[in-house]
């Protein structure tokens, strides 16, 4: 027995609620009616991502997309697609109303993703150079080596418009030409994996999916400014990225793809691997730097550029992880194509690391100039459990929350700065009405003034300022002459510190600020969390006319503050609770509030 | 092997596509290919990973398949992932595949010819380097 035909009933929530579950039992139903449930297999699946255009139905092994369907299209589907081999044309998905209905590899299909960077991520094995050599590894390199001059390189990914994908955009090609202009024999390339936003994996992701991408990118950035040594910068707690890289590395040398006299080319380049600390400083590239070469990671003032004067006073190109792993494909597929993707100023794409209260979290790579709605709402499948969306934030401790009014705004750099947020390297937490943006603030601050390095004052002392203060607003001590003491730290510590780390440590509070000044003022006058996330604001109590004095709560509470007598209504005494609320979770009638 | 020249690599490159034209590995014409970064890791993907190698081993299935490695699809909530290349069947991805889905899928799937309920998900976008 094997089947012909498999329907696909998408069986995501948004699909659920638009009856698909009814399609599913009617699809059997006729295949049955029909006589054909030998040959056609129907399944529920998983959530396809395109919940507007729900319920979808996907028949194998055709690949015929179908939106919008309904119960009663169930026998139209069996009888025309399954019995005599015809698509149902009308449920087809089309573009728009005039157009012809659209084939599943058409690049413009209901995905809004599209991967460059993670294009071998989950397609190859990652300990295998060949897999990687297969799909056009290391093709950029022979182009590099044999048919193009360093300048044409340079040339080639100044026209693709990379920028820097670690967050601040600087076009990636001037640094090449800045470096490979630095007079000296001996340069350097070196690659940022010192990830350290909280809720950002996208370079790990990228190293464990696809090591080889990065060493070639390498390679080929040394070709291109002269340099003869790399090293790649990852942190300690990336185990496995790490694992992979030697792997690769050891397969690259042994195939003569690194090392002496590459392919016979005459270039020798050769790479080693520095591990982090976990510093979230040493992701800032002259800090960074400092800790290849044995130092201290603490970053030092800007100009010179690295590119002029970097590891050991040699010229030094630092790249991110994502920043290389565009560059073996703008070589093979060519500048101008890369360059058809994305926005004016920001070109191809860009991943996120798509996490908080959605229902799609993952590693996402989408074309520069989506909107913040398709990836949350359309790829990410919309805020979990039905609850409201408040902000995401993306560029995490450097970056801002962006609210609901803002979401249709396309993705570029200069966009996101404008909204006072950042593209930082690509965490995007998104919160929902449980979520306090003060509590939020105070967490981003409390990460910063951990990670100052304390070289500058205004970074080493306004961190703990404003942490300070914060503190106290969630704590119910706030006062309004609190809020503008926030701003005036927050300005003065984005203008005079010395590198990024303090430069940017205000913006999310600043953003919060700027947003929610509401919430902020309800923290300070009413004393209250509308979130209840800030603890000291938050009372629990219990209703009596709820409460059947089951004991549950008495029993949870680790106090115990809780009292009261059998099968009567039980009181909490609020001197005494420590407002765990662990009686608020234990209560099956719903009689403890949280006020 | 031993140090390439540029008309070698291009000669591997041009072997391996023709072998994965065939769609044959180590001359096995089933895949099983389990994401293996360490979202996937986190979620059990190294228990699925022996868990289905076990399984093809108690139903006599063991010469047929070859079970591999890969990074991250990208598909976190639904961890751990496992994709099916086999002849006969369209290529799917499962998501949501922990130890204890190994033996369904090798029995229903691989030997019945038959997909799984509730486990399938969405390649996330179209290949750029397909050929």
């Amino acid at each position: 027995m094997a089947y012909k035909n498999f329907i696909l009933v998408c069986g995501g929530t948004g699909c659920e609620s638009s009856r698909s579950d009814e399609i599913y039992k009617s699809l059997i139903r006729e295949a049955e009616a029909l006589g054909v449930s030998h040959d056609v297999q129907v399944v529920k699946t998983g959530c396809f991502g395109f919940c507007e255009k729900g319920p979808i139905v996907k028949v194998l092994p055709s690949e015929s997309f179908y939106v919008e369907v309904k119960p009663e299209d169930a026998h139209e589907i069996i009888a025309e697609q399954v019995i005599k081999g015809r698509e149902v044309t009308r449920l087809l998905y089309r573009k728009d109303k005039n157009a012809e209905t659209t084939k599943l590899e058409d690049i413009e299909f209901y995905q809004k993703q599209f991967r460059i960077v993670l294009r071998n991520c989950g397609v190859i094995d990652p300990e295998s150079i060949d897999e990687y050599i297969v799909r056009d590894g290391y093709r950029a390199l022979e182009k590099v080596l044999f048919e193009m001059t360093p300048e044409e390189v340079i040339a080639e990914v100044k026209a693709s418009g990379l920028r820097g994908r670690g967050g601040a955009g600087f076009p990636t090609g001037m640094k090449w030409e800045a470096a490979r202009k630095s007079p000296g024999d001996i340069k350097y390339i070196v690659c940022n994996a010192d990830e350290g936003d909280p809720g950002a994996y996208m370079d790990r992701s990228t190293i464990e999916g696809d090591p080889h991408s990065i060493l070639e990118a390498m390679v080929i950035a040394g070709r291109a400014v002269g340099a003869n040594f790399g090293y790649i910068y990852i942190r300690a707690e990336y185990p496995l990225a790490i694992e992979r890289l030697k792997i690769a590395i050891q397969q690259a040398k042994n195939y003569g793809l690194l090392g002496k006299d590459i392919l016979g080319s005459g270039f020798d380049f050769d790479i080693e691997i520095r591990l982090g600390a976990g510093a979230f400083v040493c992701g800032e590239e002259t800090a960074l730097l400092q800790s290849i070469e044995g130092k201290r990671g603490m970053p030092r003032p800007k100009p010179p550029f690295p590119a002029v004067k970097g590891l050991w006073g040699k010229p030094t190109v630092i790249n991110n992880v994502e920043t290389l792993a565009n560059v073996p494909v703008i070589l093979t597929r060519g500048a101008k194509w890369f360059a058809s993707i994305g926005t004016d100023k920001s070109k191809g794409t860009k991943v996120f690391a798509l996490t908080g209260k959605i229902n799609n979290s993952g590693l996402i790579e989408v074309p520069m100039g989506t909107t913040l709605r398709e990836i949350i709402f359309d790829i990410g499948g919309g805020i979990r459990n039905g609850k409201k969306f408040k902000g995401v934030q993306t560029g995490g401790p450097s970056g801002g929350i962006i609210v609901e009014k803002d979401l249709d705004t396309p993705i570029s750099y200069e966009s996101l700065t404008a909204l006072g947020s950042m593209m930082g390297s690509g965490g995007m937490i998104v919160m929902d009405e449980d979520d306090c943006v003060v509590d939020v603030s105070k967490f981003y601050m409390a990460f910063c003034v951990d990670e100052s390095c304390g070289k500058c004052a205004p970074c080493r002392i306004g961190t703990k300022q404003m942490y300070g203060l914060l503190d106290k607003i969630t704590k119910g001590q706030g006062e309004e002459a609190d809020l503008v003491k926030l701003e005036q730290i927050g300005k003065a510590m984005t203008k005079a510190s010395l590198c990024m780390l303090g430069g940017s440590a205000a913006n999310p509070t600043l953003a919060t600020l700027r947003h929610f000044r509401d919430e902020y003022l309800e923290h300070i006058r009413d004393k209250k969390c509308r979130a209840g996330k800030c603890k000291d604001l938050v009372v629990y109590e219990i209703d009596p006319i709820k409460c059947i004095g089951c004991g549950l709560c008495a029993r949870h509470c680790p106090v115990p503050c809780i009292t009261g007598e059998k099968k009567k209504p039980h009181v909490i005494d609020g001197s005494k609770c420590i407002k765990c609320g662990e009686c608020f979770v234990a209560c099956k009638f719903g009689a403890v509030v949280k006020r | 092997m031993a140090k390439m020249t540029l008309d070698q690599l291009r000669a591997l490159r041009a072997q391996k596509q023709e072998e994965l034209e065939k769609r044959t590995v180590e001359g096995k014409d089933i895949q099983v290919i389990v994401g293996m970064g360490t979202c996937g890791i986190a979620a059990g993907a190294k228990q699925t990973f022996d868990a289905i190698v076990a399984a093809l081993e108690k139903h006599n299935m063991a010469g047929k398949v070859v079970v591999r490695q890969t990074g991250c699809m990208g598909l976190c909530y639904v961890e751990p992932t496992v994709e099916v290349v086999m002849p006969d069947m369209p290529p799917v991805i499962y998501g949501k595949m922990t130890s204890d889905v190994a033996e369904e899928l090798v029995v229903k799937h691989l030997i019945e010819h038959s997909l799984l309920d509730n486990h399938i998900f969405d390649r996330p976008a179209v290949d750029i380097v397909k050929h």
